[in-house]
């Protein structure tokens, strides 16, 4: 059983890579929104699942992949924005119980909506074609797309790091997430930042869903199993905590992977036994600041 | 008790005790009601779809040859979210609320023992319409319980025998984990290994999962000759999609134990040429088999594409619960289930049927089927018989070995 050779397990690590930066796109935006407004948004893996959807139709209207790459997340974070400004704004200031029971409610509408617009029956799309093949890497034969998808996700998280260091809105949403009051006492107008992270953490988890797409399919429950495991690494990393996101995002996928290659039986398991060790070890997460739940 | 609620009471009281031989006289004309659970949502969701299609033709056929015992009959579909529990309750709500007489439909051999479990409590005749090796045995099965789809024990000696001796020796299987995956492993790995095959490795995963990509290396390292894959439904197009994404369709043969159509469309060629897998039906059929004509001509007629194969389970098995109704002249279950067993044979759209009196257990035919290149005759044109297994006791365990003897 265990003497694997190490072309076999590169190949495993690799494919954790991929798990995981789907699992970091998601967790990002999560921890974005949570950091800022202390909202608990449940709400968020039907935002993967509109973007997979928003992809496929976009596919279908466009037949241009790229275009819907960029068009989809958009159309989600707009809709995001759009939940922001009109359902959980006037949440704030309520603790997190109400937002987060909101948003619950927010995601089995939206599946519900997704089955009555879209069918009860899953959808296909396929990766464009510069991308549909396997590339061999001289220790395995891995997929383009997948590669692909590691790529651009760095290439996101990158000018998401820019965007949140080097810009005048970057310093704002740092600073809010550390003192609201003391930002507002400045005379800046935290809504419309409020509004901003709405948008961006939903578009993020847009991009996650159009990119999951052509991998796993489209269907109205896809983020129902996604969010739950993207609040794990949410917690894992620290909630509130971005760089926390990423770290915990790369480890969990590189957890169920590995997993699945020695004892596929507790694949599913072992992501909640990884978040259980953190909390008993650091019970605010690996990167997570303490009492901001409190 | 106020002067109000005194009066509703009598009132009601007293309109019930006027009405009441009208209702009894209702009752021999009310409408004979077969429950039907059935994942209409998750990953099963469209070959459920094709189940709702193959019931709902059954019950307009019996209608319009004026219903059973001159009673209407209805069928109410109801979604079990392919969750145990949920089926459970559904079963319960359609035979105690709904007051359906008998109980069809499941699509998963887990929803469909907790079904079973309900239709034994209430002692309610339950055919069940999906692949199971437990619900024809001990302790799960019982006089009321029958079941009517093939079973992975017929389905995996007759796949896994074809194909090691057609396609190779020398297998890899991954399996969804749960009750049909983990019956369907253990069948093929028996089979094997008395055809002096070998099983590489055996890997399950959580049914219902679009991730196969980290299960994908070790195989490809492992070189079998054939994959075998129990990915049922929606699983099975996200995992060809991953696994020929990753360039395996090049270095292994692909089979399973069996075709789903819903899929094979849903899929094409692209994804389903060359792969090797059972069917309990197949439209094409209509070509060679007078009863499969007659099925899918009507089941094009009223839904304008041709049937699938678990819909075909579906309306066979409302047939019979109609034709156990004329023979016994009564809606009693047990009256029911003892008329089929009296009169086991049946052919309702593929030819000879019958129920094994032990465990009321169907036998029929099965045919083996490999994904064609390039479709043939029209988008439907999918797949292409390679063999035929011709109905067989020998092919299940015996009664003996169900512990039913």
């Amino acid at each position: 059983m265990f003497d694997v050779s190490l072309a076999a397990l590169a190949a495993q690590v690799f494919t954790g890579l991929v798990l995981g930066m789907i699992f970091v796109l998601l967790a990002i935006g999560l921890s974005l929104i949570f950091g800022l407004m202390t909202v608990v948004n449940f709400a968020h893996g039907s935002f993967y699942m509109l973007g997979a959807y928003f992809g496929f139709f976009l596919l279908g209207r466009t037949g241009n992949f790229w275009v819907s790459l960029v068009v989809a997340p958009l159309m989600v974070g707009t809709f995001g924005l759009l939940i922001e400004r009109f359902l959980v704004r006037r949440l704030y200031g309520r603790g997190p119980d109400d937002p987060l029971l909101l948003t619950f409610g927010l995601s089995l509408v939206m599946v519900e909506g997704a089955r009555m617009i879209w069918g009860k029956i899953g959808l296909t799309f396929d990766p464009p074609r510069a991308l549909a093949s396997a590339v061999d890497l001289g220790f395995t034969r891995f997929p383009a797309y997948r590669l692909f998808v590691i790529a651009i996700t760095a290439a996101v998280l990158v000018a998401l790091w820019a965007f949140l260091t080097r810009t005048d809105v970057g310093l704002v949403i740092r600073a809010g997430s550390r003192d609201p009051l003391m930002v507002r006492a400045l005379g800046i107008d935290l809504g419309r930042i409020w509004l901003i992270v709405f948008g961006i953490g939903s578009a993020l988890a847009g991009l996650a869903g159009i990119l999951a797409g052509p991998m796993r399919g489209v269907y109205a429950e896809m983020g129902v199993t996604m969010v739950i495991e993207s609040f794990v690494v949410v917690v894992v990393g620290g909630m509130g905590s971005l760089l926390g996101a990423v770290v915990a995002g790369l480890l969990i996928g590189e957890v169920v992977s590995l997993t699945t290659f020695f004892a596929p039986k507790l694949s599913e398991i072992m992501v909640f036994v990884v978040m259980a060790l953190v909390l008993l070890i650091r019970p605010s997460g690996l990167f997570g600041e303490p009492g901001l739940l409190e | 008790m106020n002067r109000r609620s005194f009066l509703t009471t009598t009132t009601a009281g007293a309109a019930a005790v006027i009405a009441f031989p009208a209702v009894l006289k209702a009752q021999s004309k009310d409408p004979i009601r077969i429950g039907f659970p059935s994942p209409l949502t998750g990953p099963f969701a469209a070959l459920a779809d094709d189940q709702k299609r193959g019931a709902e033709l059954a019950v307009d056929e019996l209608n319009a040859k004026g219903g059973i015992l001159g009673r209407k009959v209805e069928v109410l579909i109801r979604d079990d979210q392919l969750k145990p529990a949920v089926g459970a309750q559904r079963t319960q709500e359609l035979i105690e609320k709904d007051r359906c007489q008998f109980i069809v439909g499941g699509l998963a051999a887990h929803v469909q023992m907790a079904i079973n479990e309900q239709t034994k409590k209430s002692k309610v005749l339950f055919i069940s319409v999906s692949q199971s090796d437990e619900i024809s045995a001990k302790p799960d099965t019982s006089p009321l319980t029958f079941h009517e789809a093939l079973n992975p024990t017929i389905t995996s000696r007759a796949v896994g025998t074809w194909v090691a001796q057609n396609l190779g020796k020398k297998w890899w299987i991954i399996y969804a984990d749960y009750a049909w995956g983990k019956q369907n492993n253990a069948v093929l790995q028996d089979t094997l290994k008395k055809l002096g095959g070998t099983v590489l490795g055996a890997t399950p995963y959580p049914l219902g999962n679009p991730e196969f990509s980290a299960h994908l290396p070790k195989i490809q390292a492992a070189k079998p000759e054939v994959l075998m894959h129990m990915t049922p439904g929606a699983d099975d197009i996200a995992f060809l999609k991953q696994a020929i994404s990753f360039g395996m369709k090049k270095d292994m043969k692909f089979a399973k134990p069996l075709h789903w159509i819903p899929q094979a469309k849903e899929g094409g060629p692209e994804l389903y040429s060359d792969v090797y897998g059972a069917i309990n039906f197949y439209w094409e059929l209509q070509d060679s088999n007078p009863s499969a004509k007659r099925y899918v001509e009507a089941y094009r007629k009223k839904f304008n594409t041709p049937p699938g194969d678990y819909g075909a389970y579906a309306y066979s098995a409302i047939l019979e619960v109609a034709r156990g109704v004329e023979l016994a002249k009564s809606t009693e279950s047990m009256a029911v289930a003892d008329a089929l067993r009296a009169n086991p044979v049946y052919d309702h759209y593929k030819g000879k049927q019958w129920w094994r009196k032990c465990d009321n257990k169907s036998f029929q035919d099965l045919w083996m089927m490999k994904g064609r290149d390039k479709l043939k005759g029209g988008e439907w044109g999918l797949l292409e018989v390679v063999a035929k297994v011709p109905a067989n006791e020998e092919l299940d365990r015996t009664c003996a070995e169900k512990g039913l003897a």
